[in-house]
């Protein structure tokens, strides 16, 4: 590790380094170091259920994020590295009339902003997930679904990765097992940073964290409007391929697709109160069980292997806070809730731009800081945390 | 999950609560900027240690509970009876 670089990163993860990735290959900045207290990717990019979409509600939302579908549609080619995107299409279930309503929205946005969604009904379901109960006597019966082609999962470890071997190749220096302990600020600016292996200075720090958004913000002296609560998850064992899209239900909380392996990954929302604790619960799993019945019922016998929690930095309106910040070189890529995983490669490049020009790129403009302070909120009800 | 020691049901299932939030103080609407104001309803202290909270017994006696927990460890150290002005909900 050098005593100075003109970027420090922290936070290893696919947002950390896809912008180390980007200041690199778009703007020749390569005097970066991308910091972990771990190993790479072993926080929110390892931890989600990499799922990528962007159907959703509001036309910012629905822009930053068909960016990032397209970056991952390339990444492959770009990074060199099989990052396994099966675009496999997205079904949004709707078990009640205002979900419904919200799917047509939702579809009437995408469509404006050009980006491929449609509501269908329980007929068409069927046809494309043949193991879901469409019946109207189910418990939660499934009145239609917002379809959405372009969506899918991807190997979220081979993002991280192929953009850390990418940024790597550029010049950029990766620290793992290493901590930032605190970051000096004097006169309103970026100085250094602290860490667990040296003193670092730097003019300029980006916070690229999940779940530690508050904690390294709190270290430059900037408040952050998150609530930091878990998500679990859980993969069971792998069964033949009989299931070719991503089914999600807000209603019962809970999202399915179907690994290349064979293994069924779900998701949940997340847990209903804060917490930093990183432990699965048996709660979460019975109402998981449960949920995922009422919509296959088929599969009863299929065991779980193992379940899992992950991080996340809930902000008012489920959308990130990117960008500058009231301290000087102090830029923060945070508040990624339940989303922040598809928007990796969109972040990277926003961020890359931020920095290198000093200025705010048009795609992030509504995601800053300072829209709380103005009451300019935004609103995404189309993330997976809120239940429609 | 965790256990509450309600302050009048006695201990109980935290599924059967609503986490309302970090206790927070109310600033006077006649006094504050809308900048303090919006700070008080969307910034957060989000410690990674202890933290006093307010809890809804929902599906209990739908009382108030002021609760000190700690985020990380979800261990509970003191629950007592909400009710001052500095309980009201903070969101």
């Amino acid at each position: 590790m050098k005593g100075s670089y003109d970027v420090v990163i922290v936070g290893g993860g696919v947002h950390g380094l896809a912008a180390a990735y980007y200041l690199a290959t778009n703007h020749g900045i390569t005097d970066v170091a991308v910091l972990d207290k771990g190993y790479i990717g072993s926080g929110g990019s390892g931890r989600n259920t990499a799922i990528l979409r962007s159907n959703y509600l509001t036309p910012e939302g629905v822009r930053f994020y068909d960016r990032s579908v397209k970056l991952y549609q390339r990444l492959a080619t770009d990074l060199d590295y099989n990052v396994m995107f099966s675009q496999r299409g997205h079904l949004t279930l709707a078990h009640s009339d205002a979900s419904l309503r919200t799917m047509r929205w939702r579809a009437e946005v995408n469509k404006v902003e050009g980006v491929n969604s449609e509501v269908i009904g329980p007929a068409e379901i069927k046809r494309l997930a043949p193991f879901l109960d469409v019946s109207p006597a189910a418990r939660y019966p499934i009145l239609g679904a917002l379809w959405h082609p372009p969506g899918g999962i991807i190997r979220h470890d081979a993002v991280v990765w192929g953009y850390a071997r990418g940024a790597s190749a550029r010049g950029v220096h990766i620290h793992q097992n290493t901590e930032v302990t605190g970051i000096d600020v004097t006169g309103g600016r970026v100085r250094g940073v602290r860490t667990s292996n040296g003193d670092i200075a730097t003019p300029v720090v980006l916070n690229a964290t999940a779940g530690w958004a508050t904690l390294i913000s709190d270290m430059a002296g900037v408040t952050m409007p998150v609530m930091t609560s878990p998500l679990q998850a859980a993969v069971t064992e792998p069964v033949k391929p009989f299931l070719s899209t991503v089914i999600v239900s807000g209603t019962l909380h809970v999202y399915i697709s179907q690994t290349d392996r064979g293994e069924l990954v779900f998701g949940a929302s997340v847990d209903p109160f804060t917490s930093y604790s990183m432990r699965g619960s048996l709660e979460f799993i019975e109402g998981l069980a449960g949920h995922v019945l009422e919509l296959m019922p088929a599969l009863t016998k299929v065991r779980l292997l193992r379940q899992w929690a992950g991080l996340c930095d809930m902000t008012p309106d489920f959308s990130p806070i990117m960008g500058r910040t009231p301290v000087d070189g102090f830029f923060v890529d945070v508040g990624w809730g339940t989303y922040g995983f598809k928007a990796g490669p969109v972040s990277g490049e926003a961020m890359a731009q931020c920095i290198a020009s000093g200025e705010t790129p048009g795609i992030i403009a509504a995601f800053g800081l300072e829209r709380f302070g103005e009451g300019a909120l935004v609103g995404e009800k189309g993330a997976a945390a809120v239940g429609h | 999950m965790i256990l509450l020691p309600c302050a009048w049901c006695g201990p109980r299932d935290a599924t059967e609560f609503a986490h309302v939030g970090e206790a927070s103080s109310r600033p006077d609407p006649a006094e504050v900027t809308p900048a303090q104001w919006r700070g008080y309803l969307y910034m957060r202290a989000n410690p990674r240690g202890w933290t006093t909270e307010t809890w809804y017994h929902r599906m209990g006696c739908r009382r108030f509970i002021r609760v000190e927990r700690h985020t990380e460890t979800n261990e509970v150290r003191s629950v007592s009876a909400a009710g001052g002005a500095d309980l009201e909900p903070a969101r």
